[in-house]
């Protein structure tokens, strides 16, 4: 396999602007932790990030802070120390990474942004279930680590239709925030910023289905990779207008990479779907190891999932409550299949690869089977993988190579 | 009179393995080696004496393919590679063309790979990230219990019971062994225990269908796993004369393939 072929991996022009708005963000954060004035809220991913921006909180995602220790692979030095406090090595590596970058002082931030030394003190965490449990105790840690309240959501989980009952459930749960959030900001929500909000998080994650969906050209104008860095706005900006000009621009150079045939991976041969976290510590070697193979893994469950066509402005709280819901991760297998099925006829997809990630077993989908179902069904083969999102103790760069490679000699042979 | 060759080097984390072929796919010469830490120095050795037990030089060669974890470490021979899960389908449709499910277990690790009746694969897996199963785990229990590797297959049959031995993890087991030591139980029941466990460890990994055959360095040492194996999954299997060589083999086949020859048996083994 491995022949020849030096990989080409291009740069997107509109990461300068990318780096600039993120640089932005975490600089207004990091002011927002020092000033006496403004207040701070922590939000999970998928948590009611709308609600804590319309009542005027800077919003931190721990997530995001623990994806950027696993891409600059201090995770796995880290994630020993919260181990040695009783988090297991089996539990979720961004929960024990995040919380072990606090308890050694340490943050990705300070290198990457000089002048802050570390993600600003809470004045609330707020969580949301949706994704899994392991968030409540990260956050419930950090709760009684700086003696401030914690509140969230507790989601139900593995239904396939997202029911009235479900949305009136959720919908009460995030009524409920609102007196302590109240009380935290010493203000009142305002519903009419609140809609504002919730309209902006709607054209940004109309905008990201749309940068997402170029790869369905071929070849393929941006790759999972990409996705993984320029979803960063998507995630920590949904509901500003900030996130919503960049994805304008993002979308208007990929076009126009679709316009001129420019490929992501030079030569494409290969359209692969990947399924599952990305190995941050691995962004690189990963995406050079595809390129090299003339494979473009150019869809994702994972970066498809800040997507919320739910979102209303004419019914915040409750179009909230169904976006959080709708998500992927929270369903069941029946619609995640469905799901999936649909995203390999448009994407035009040879093969699938699961990342079956040692400690999350949330975003692990090939635990129960639905590898053999899909392909089944589809007769689209697919390559499960055991990694880790962040601790690269869990990680095998020869197994995962050998594996990758075997399936793309046997996707060949099915040519 | 010399002949032109055809040359698969399968570097294994373990073993170094070589096959030198003619211009039918039919096996001329091989070598087994432990890799050691100097690959390069092990596949030149290796090269060396299949290509002499093949009555062939250096010169002769005509393609090579390199396959194993070390693939990459034997540019002075070629830089052509294939992965070992391909060479191994390779290698053993040519001895079976037919539908298979080929068990490979070799030094560090575990793969079982299908194929249709045309050597295409339909599907493969390799074990996860820990020895269980593995060459590894039999090394390690032959350490624990001081009786060289060699000694373990015979002993195996020797035994009136089997021991069973429930843990994945190779510490956890040698524990269990010991446990048993403690406890009185004879060596060949024990070993017996330990051939089980590492059997049941591989089958576990994918459902097994159809036709069984059997490679890898362990078999090919321990033939007392192959009857075991027959007796887990219920009907006999096929053993390839080499059942260590068939990654190399394989590896010796593509490099006929892409000089445009084609393995077609003539000259089986
Ligand atoms: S979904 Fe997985 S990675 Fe994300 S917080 Fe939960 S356990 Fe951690």
């Amino acid at each position: 396999m491995a022949e020849e072929k030096q990989p080409q991996r291009k740069k997107i022009q509109a990461t300068g602007q990318m780096m600039k708005i993120m640089s932005d963000y975490f600089y207004d954060l990091n002011d927002a932790g020092q000033s006496a004035t403004r207040k701070v809220a922590w939000c999970t991913s998928v948590g009611p990030a709308e609600l804590l921006r319309a009542m005027g909180f800077a919003v931190h995602f721990p997530e995001n802070h623990a994806a950027m220790l696993g891409a600059t692979r201090m995770a796995t030095e880290l994630i020993p120390e919260a181990n040695a406090i009783g988090y297991s090595p089996d539990i979720c590596s961004y929960l024990t990474a995040d919380i072990g970058a606090h308890l050694k002082g340490t943050s990705p931030l300070a290198k990457a942004y000089p002048g802050i030394e570390a993600p600003p003190r809470p004045d609330v965490l707020v969580y949301n279930t949706n994704q899994c449990r392991d968030v409540q105790d990260w956050f419930t840690w950090y709760a009684r680590e700086f003696g401030v309240p914690c509140i969230g959501i507790t989601s139900p989980k593995n239904f396939t239709d997202v029911t009235e009952i479900l949305v009136d459930d959720v919908t009460r749960q995030i009524e409920a925030l609102i007196p302590t959030l109240e009380e935290v900001a010493g203000e009142n929500l305002d519903m009419q910023r609140l809609r504002e909000t919730v309209a902006l998080s709607r054209e940004c994650t109309e905008l990201w289905r749309q940068v997402l969906e170029t790869a369905a050209a071929t070849p393929a104008p941006l790759t999972f990779f990409d996705g993984t860095i320029h979803m960063g706005p998507a995630v920590v900006l949904r509901g500003t207008r900030q996130a919503v000009d960049y994805y304008r621009r993002l979308l208007a150079e990929l076009e126009q990479r679709i316009a001129e045939k420019v490929a992501a991976v030079d030569g494409e041969k290969h359209r692969i779907y990947w399924e599952g976290m990305p190995v941050w510590g691995r962004l690189r070697q990963h995406s050079e190891l595809f390129s090299e193979l003339q494979t473009s893994v150019l869809v994702s469950t994972y970066c498809s999932s800040w997507i919320f066509p739910d979102f209303d402005a004419n019914d915040p709280l409750r179009s909230m409550a169904k976006a959080y819901l709708a998500l992927f991760i929270v369903r069941s297998d029946a619609y995640k299949e469905a799901y999936i099925k649909r995203m390999l006829e448009k994407f035009n997809i040879d093969g699938i690869i699961y990342h079956d990630a040692k400690t999350c077993p949330c975003n692990s989908n090939s635990r129960y089977g639905m590898p053999q179902r899909l392909e089944q069904e589809t007769g689209i083969p697919s390559l499960v993988i055991s990694g880790d999102l962040n601790d690269l103790r869990c990680v095998s760069d020869e197994q995962t190579r050998t594996n990758v490679e075997a399936f793309i000699e046997q996707l060949e042979e099915r040519r | 009179m010399t002949q032109p060759v055809y040359v698969g080097l399968d570097m294994g984390a373990s073993r170094t393995k070589v096959a030198v072929i003619d211009r039918h796919g039919a096996l001329l010469g091989h070598a087994v080696k432990k890799s050691g830490i100097d690959f390069a120095a092990t596949a030149a050795l290796c090269l060396d004496a299949s290509l002499e037990q093949a009555g062939a030089g250096r010169s002769d060669i005509v393609a090579a393919v390199a396959t194993g974890y070390g693939r990459n470490n034997v540019a002075f021979v070629t830089s052509q590679s294939k992965t070992e899960i391909g060479c191994h389908a390779k290698g053993c449709h040519y001895l079976y063309a037919e539908a298979i499910t080929i068990i490979d277990i070799g030094g560090q690790d575990n793969k079982i790979i299908k194929l249709d009746a045309d050597g295409r694969r339909e599907s493969f897996k390799m074990n996860r990230k820990c020895a269980a199963g593995t060459g590894a785990f039999l090394e390690e229990m032959s350490s624990r219990l001081d009786i060289p590797l060699e000694e373990m297959n015979s002993l195996a049959r020797q035994a009136t019971e089997t021991i069973r031995l429930g843990s994945y993890c190779t510490v956890f087991s040698a524990t269990e062994v010991l446990e048993n030591i403690r406890h009185g139980k004879p060596v060949a029941d024990i070993i017996k225990g330990i051939f089980y466990s590492m059997i049941k460890r591989v089958l576990e990994m994918d459902s097994i269908t159809g036709k069984v055959v059997l490679s890898g360095g362990v078999v090919a040492h321990n033939p007392y796993l192959v009857e075991m194996t027959e007796e887990l999954i219920g009907r006999p299997v096929l053993l390839p004369p080499f059942p260590q060589l068939t990654g190399a083999h394989g590896a010796a086949l593509y490099a006929l393939e892409a000089t445009g020859g084609q393995g077609d048996g003539s000259g089986e083994e």
